[in-house]
Formats: C-alpha cells, sequence, structure tokens
C-alpha cells in the first residue's frame, strides 16, 4: 500500500511539473463549457425566407405576414424573379423560397385548392425536414382561420376533432442546454483521461525512464494503479468542476444525487483508464499513441448518442455500444441530473460499466511487461 | 533542392516505418464516414413509447396501432396509471407517453371532440419534438379519415415543396463535406505540432539546425508529406462517399481540390504555430485535439447550424477556419457553383494561412535554450 502511495506521489509531481498541462487540465475544461454549451441547438431560429408574392392579394399578405410574425422565420427579401431567389440560395443568403402564384388569392375566395410552393435548402436534411414542418404548421394554421371564417358564415357543422395536447417532463422549455451540458462535460473528461493517461505512460517508455520502474520491486498492478489514481482525481474535479459552472453559469436543474453521477464517473474513469493504459502497451511513441486514442474516442463518442437518439440506431450499433463506456456516462449523467434517476434506474448501466472497468484494468494489467 | 528532397524523403520513412499510425491516418476518416453514414441519425427510429389507454375502445386500439406501425415507434409497455409516468420515463427505455382520457371513442363519436395527450421526456430535447411532432401528425392523418368529405373541402391552401441541392433528404450530404473538413484540419494540425514538438523535446532539432538545411526548408520538408497524405485522405473520402453513397462532385472538381489544398495549407500552418508554442509533444497533442476537436465538431455548422446559434456566436465562429471551409466544400460539392460563390471564403483562408505562418516564423527559434 505505501508502495503506491509513493507511485501516486510521483506521478502528481510528475503532472504538475509542466506548467502548461496543469493550467490546461483545468482550464480547458472550464472554458470550452463556457463557450460551447450555449452554442450547440437543434431549435430552428432566423430561417430566411425569400418571398415571391405574384399574387398581392389580402389572402397572400395574410399568410406573409403570418409567416413574418413566427419566431423561427425571417423574411429577408422579395422578388419577382425565381431566378433571382436561387441565386441567393446560391449564395447562402436565404434558407427557404416562398413562392405564391398568382391565382393564390382569386383561388381562395372561390373555395378551389390554391396552391403555394416553397423551396427548401435541404442540404442540412434535418434542419429542411423541420422548416417544412413548421411551415406546414402555419399554413395550416391559416387555413383554418379562413375556414373557421367560413364556416362561422356558411353555419356547416363542425367534424369530430381529436385534441393533442403535449408537455415535456423533466425540461419543459426544451433547452438545449440542459442536454449538451452532462453530454459535453462526458467527452472532456474521457478526453483529458483517456489521452493524458495513455500519453504519460507512452512517454516514460519512449524516453526510458520506465526502465527505472521495472527494475524495482514495484509490481505489476502496484504500478499500474498508481498511473490511474491521479488521472481518475483529475477527472473526477473536472466533473465537479464541470458541474459547478452548469450550475453557476447556465442554472441546469439537479434532480438526482450528485453522489451518485461522481460514482457513475468514477466508474467509468477506471474502464476509460484501463483502456487507455492497455492500449498504450501495444504502442512505441507518443504520436502513434495519439492517433490509436484519437481513433477510438472518435467512435466511442459519435457512436454514444450525444447528438442523436440512440435507439434508431441499427442493432450491430446498439450492440457495439455495450462496450462503449462513453455511451453508458452519457446516459447515466443525463438520466440522474435532468431527471432524477435513481440508483435502482440506473444499476443495468452501473453495473455494465463496472464489468468492462475490471476487465479492461485487467488486460492492461496483463498486457503490462515489466521485461523488455 | 537536392537537400531538400532527401530531408523529405528522410520524413517519409519515418511515417512509413510506423505503418500502425499510417493505417490509423486513412482508418479514421473511412470509420467516420461509415458510422455517419450507417450507425447514426438525427431521425428518429424504433423509440420507445408507452400508452396509457384509459378508454379501451376501438378507437383508441386502432389509432395506438397506427401510432406503433408508423416505424418510427416501438411499444415499450401499457402502463395502468398516471403515477407509472414518472418511473417508465426514468427508467429511460421509454421516451413519451401516450394517453388517451376516459371514455375517448364515446366522447369522440359522441360529443365530436377527444383529448390526447403526449407526455415526453425533455431530457432528449430533438427527441421529444421529433415524437411529438410525428405522433401529432399521425393522428391528424387518423383524424383527418374519420372526418372523410368534409374536411378535403375545408382544406383550401395546398403547399407543394421542392428539397433545392438534395431532394431524397439524404444525410450525407451534410456529413461527408463536414467530415472532410474534420479531418483535414485535425490530422494537418496534430501531426505537424507533434513531429516537430518531437524533434525539440528529444534534442534532434538541434541536429537539424546545425545542419546545412534552413529552417525554412526543415518546416517545409517535415509539412510536405503530411501535405500529399492528407490530399490522397481527401481523395480517399471523396471516392468513398462516390462508390459508397453516391455522392458526386456537382461542382469543378479542379476547383475543389485546389480549395482543399489551401484548407491543409492552413491546417498545416496552424500546426506549426502549435509546434512553436509547445515545449513538449503532450502539450502539442492538448492543444491540438483537445482544443480543437470540440470547436471544429460544435462551432464549425459542421452539425448544429451557425443561425440557430445566440448572435454572440455569428462572431466567436469568425475565428473557426473551418467555418469557412465547410461553406466553399458545400457550395462547388453540392450546390455546384464556381469560385463566384466562394471568393470571400477562400480569401479569409488563404489570410489566415499567411497570419499563421507569419506568426511562427516571428515565433520559431532557430537556438535551444
Amino acid at each position: 500500500m505505501r508502495t503506491i502511495l509513493y507511485l501516486i506521489r510521483k506521478e502528481f509531481i510528475q503532472i504538475f511539473r509542466n506548467k502548461f498541462i496543469s493550467k490546461a487540465i483545468f482550464a480547458v475544461p472550464i472554458v470550452q463549457m463556457l463557450i460551447l454549451v450555449p452554442a450547440v441547438t437543434f431549435e430552428l431560429k432566423n430561417v430566411d425566407i425569400v418571398i415571391i408574392d405574384k399574387d398581392l392579394t389580402p389572402e397572400s399578405r395574410g399568410l406573409i405576414s403570418k409567416l413574418a410574425g413566427s419566431t423561427f422565420f425571417r423574411i429577408s427579401g422579395k422578388t419577382w424573379s425565381e431566378k433571382e431567389a436561387e441565386n441567393l440560395m446560391l449564395h447562402n443568403k436565404c434558407d427557404i423560397i416562398l413562392h405564391i402564384p398568382d391565382e393564390f388569392g382569386m383561388n381562395i375566395g372561390n373555395g378551389k385548392p390554391a396552391v403555394l410552393q416553397a423551396g427548401i435548402d435541404a442540404i442540412n436534411s434535418s434542419s429542411a425536414q423541420l422548416s417544412w414542418a413548421y411551415i406546414n404548421g402555419i399554413i395550416r394554421d391559416y387555413n383554418s382561420d379562413i375556414t373557421i371564417d367560413n364556416i362561422s358564415t356558411s353555419g356547416v357543422s363542425s367534424f369530430p376533432i381529436i385534441d393533442i395536447t403535449n408537455r415535456y417532463w423533466y425540461n419543459e422549455e426544451l433547452n438545449y442546454k440542459y442536454y449538451m451540458l452532462p453530454g459535453i462535460l462526458v467527452i472532456l473528461v474521457t478526453a483529458i483521461g483517456f489521452l493524458l493517461a495513455g500519453l504519460n505512460m507512452v512517454r516514460e517508455k519512449e524516453i526510458g525512464t520506465i526502465e527505472q520502474i521495472n527494475v524495482t520491486p514495484v509490481r505489476k498492478h502496484q504500478f499500474i494503479i498508481a498511473k490511474m489514481v491521479p488521472f481518475l482525481l483529475i477527472g473526477l474535479i473536472d466533473l465537479g468542476v464541470g458541474l459547478s459552472i452548469g450550475k453557476l453559469a447556465f442554472n441546469i436543474p439537479f434532480e438526482g444525487s450528485i453522489l451518485l453521477m461522481f460514482l457513475g464517473a468514477a466508474i467509468f474513469l477506471i474502464a476509460v483508464l484501463g483502456l487507455a493504459l492497455f492500449l498504450s502497451t501495444f504502442s512505441g511513441s507518443q504520436q502513434q499513441y495519439m492517433f490509436v486514442a484519437f481513433f477510438c474516442m472518435i467512435i466511442f463518442i459519435l457512436m454514444s448518442g450525444i447528438f442523436t437518439p440512440y435507439e434508431s440506431m441499427p442493432q450491430w450499433a446498439q450492440d457495439f455500444n455495450l462496450i462503449n463506456p462513453v455511451a453508458y456516462l452519457m446516459r447515466i449523467n443525463r438520466m440522474v441530473m435532468l431527471k432524477g434517476s435513481s440508483m435502482n434506474d440506473i444499476s443495468g448501466e452501473l453495473i455494465s460499466l463496472g464489468v468492462i472497468a475490471v476487465c479492461f484494468s485487467t488486460f492492461a494489467v496483463r498486457r503490462y511487461r515489466k521485461t523488455a | 533542392m537536392k537537400r531538400f528532397l532527401g530531408f523529405v524523403r528522410k520524413e517519409f520513412i519515418h511515417i512509413f516505418r510506423d505503418y500502425r499510425t499510417l493505417f490509423i491516418l486513412f482508418g479514421i476518416p473511412v470509420a467516420e464516414i461509415l458510422i455517419f453514414g450507417f450507425a447514426i441519425s438525427m431521425d428518429i427510429k424504433n423509440a420507445g413509447v408507452a400508452f396509457l389507454d384509459l378508454s379501451h375502445d376501438e378507437i383508441t386500439h386502432k389509432l395506438s396501432d397506427k401510432i406503433i406501425s408508423s416505424g418510427f415507434f416501438r411499444k415499450t409497455e401499457d402502463l395502468l396509471s398516471y403515477n407509472d409516468i414518472d418511473k417508465v420515463l426514468k427508467k429511460g427505455h421509454t421516451k413519451a407517453v401516450i394517453i388517451f382520457e376516459e371514455d375517448f371513442g364515446r366522447n369522440l363519436i359522441r360529443e365530436g371532440k377527444a383529448s390526447l395527450s403526449i407526455i415526453a421526456d425533455g431530457s432528449e430535447p430533438n427527441t421529444a419534438t421529433l415524437i411529438t411532432n410525428y405522433t401529432t401528425a399521425i393522428v391528424n392523418d387518423f383524424n383527418m379519415g374519420l372526418a372523410g368529405t368534409q374536411v378535403s373541402s375545408a382544406l383550401k391552401i395546398i403547399p407543394e415543396v421542392k428539397m433545392f441541392y438534395n431532394p431524397n433528404l439524404q444525410s450525407h450530404f451534410m456529413f461527408v463535406p463536414g467530415v472532410i473538413t474534420l479531418i483535414l484540419i485535425l490530422i494537418c494540425a496534430l501531426m505537424t505540432s507533434v513531429t516537430i514538438t518531437r524533434e525539440k523535446e528529444f534534442g534532434t532539432m538541434e541536429v537539424l539546425l546545425v545542419s546545412p538545411l534552413r529552417p525554412v526548408q526543415i518546416i517545409l520538408g517535415k509539412v510536405t508529406p503530411y501535405f500529399i497524405l492528407s490530399f490522397i485522405n481527401v481523395l480517399l473520402i471523396l471516392a468513398l462517399a462516390w462508390f459508397v453513397f453516391g455522392l458526386p462532385v456537382k461542382g469543378s472538381l479542379v476547383l475543389l481540390l485546389a480549395e482543399t489544398m489551401l484548407y491543409i495549407l492552413m491546417s498545416l500552418s496552424l500546426g506549426i504555430l502549435i509546434s512553436t508554442v509547445s515545449s513538449t509533444m503532450q502539450q502539442a497533442i492538448f492543444i491540438s485535439l483537445i482544443g480543437l476537436l470540440l470547436p471544429t465538431i460544435l462551432l464549425s455548422g459542421f452539425i448544429f447550424p451557425i443561425e440557430n446559434m445566440p448572435s454572440v456566436y455569428d462572431y466567436v465562429s469568425l475565428i473557426v477556419p473551418p467555418r469557412y471551409f465547410i461553406v466553399i466544400i458545400k457550395n462547388i460539392m453540392i450546390k455546384g457553383t464556381g469560385l463566384m460563390y466562394i471568393w470571400k471564403e477562400t480569401l479569409i483562408l488563404a489570410a489566415m494561412t499567411t497570419v499563421f505562418i507569419a506568426i511562427s516564423i516571428r515565433k520559431f527559434k532557430i537556438r535551444l535554450e
């Protein structure tokens, strides 16, 4: 036990001797969280619409003012020429072209169907679909405004209506910050733990100092534990810092137990550090390890469901996620923070993470060779 | 010149000797393209939904079958009371609960009005919005069917839509340009900054500095191999996009490649700049990986459109180089426009390259302290 403590002390001295790294470990997460968390949102805002109104009747104007009144859209221009409108789209000056043909008002007046065309820049297909859904909603509203006018004048009885109400629990206003903060936090903790721990190990190999440890009676598991503990602590401190930022800067609700989050993060870090040290035994140089780590991190993070719904992934991807520690922590963090899930609710995730942690750490100890 | 070529050859030998790194260098873009293409999507599929049916009549059964058979949803369980809602949502497998009021069918037929509520798990806002949007659309559709002819006469405005540039709404139109942008800046900046700091950390930089090679030649010799490798990487991604997803380059390929070279140059000079401010490899890796990874993914407009962000980010993202390249590559690849439409972005990238190089030259030390 004493040996491990001494080794841990040595690791801390080594880490904090590098002035840049010792500051960056804490400063980078703070800065990135402050800058990035408010930035990311799928919420649609300020979608620029160019209108080609060939109709110029009260009906077309009514529809346009309805669009202009919504928070999603911004009427950025009007034109008569389709060519000009398409050119604006090519220049990224508008996202949607709304074309109101010239019989629009007349057809509505005569009770005939009035056709309307929307052209949407669909390079980002999910934004395009969302814009289209919103436009449709506004048109439907406008439509029923007119219909109600007609019905009330003609006295036709209404048809059965299913009235739909929806509520969002745990995050009523669908604030994206609540969603992204736990996610970004997981990435930062992963990046720092995974990258630094492995690099640290490979660096000892590269500059040869690992030989000095190898000739001592230090046991394999003692060495690995001593390499893990400092980064485990740093990761947990980073988590604490990140959570405080969430509370102080973004006022993110804390429904669940903070202790439970730290427990999840600790098991997660053991898993990630174990994997890092395991992979580091395969690399001879820091450069090589960095690429391996980069490769794994990109895959882990993208597959973890940070930006995308987890269930939409095909079965093979979900199977892969069984060994992806990031996916577990991503779920645990969001569930505990936002929904207040209890130990019981996340026990499955915790147990799986625990199994992964034990396996990876054992691999790391096994693979580490004291002989050159 | 001959000396310089010899130096470049030495660098190539260094790179090729480490076949694992080389393998990963090309493996990363391939893996990313495949993940974005086949594993993840923004859309929902099989989202877990639970039903709380307080009525249990023919209409509610029909409607819930219709909702499930749409393919967007998967039924997780039938709830018995309101108290269960919180419990299932907390477990995490159910993303929304659909509630039919008591006597739903009778109310609908007798009184012409029945109410249905959706309670979605807002901790995943995107999924929650999609679930409510899709459910609402399905229920409205069902409603139309019930109402029959009465409605069709009431529907007067028929909106038609044309999706420009991407008529089938395929997601790879967005992620292929994004992946190229991300990979190039990360790999170039990482590789250059690490190989230069490596020489510094091991003291071999001194060996190079006392050699007849001039500092400029050393740096150029260091980056030339990565320039070539990155360029091959781009060709690989484009080929993959073409063969796997059938995504062609709509505009001029020559222009696209020229712009890509400019972007690679920019990234390499950023790498050189990072190397001049770092003394150890760990520091260089930290700056180029942790410092660049998230901002590039999040602030470039790759996944999250910049115009949706709070307005400060219009200015914050101005200093994020990938932002400009994404515009350029989308314009050429997907819209098929020419230089006329992207000269501003091109100039900005060129200016950034010049600034990075200028700073690096000023900061580059010919002597080790």
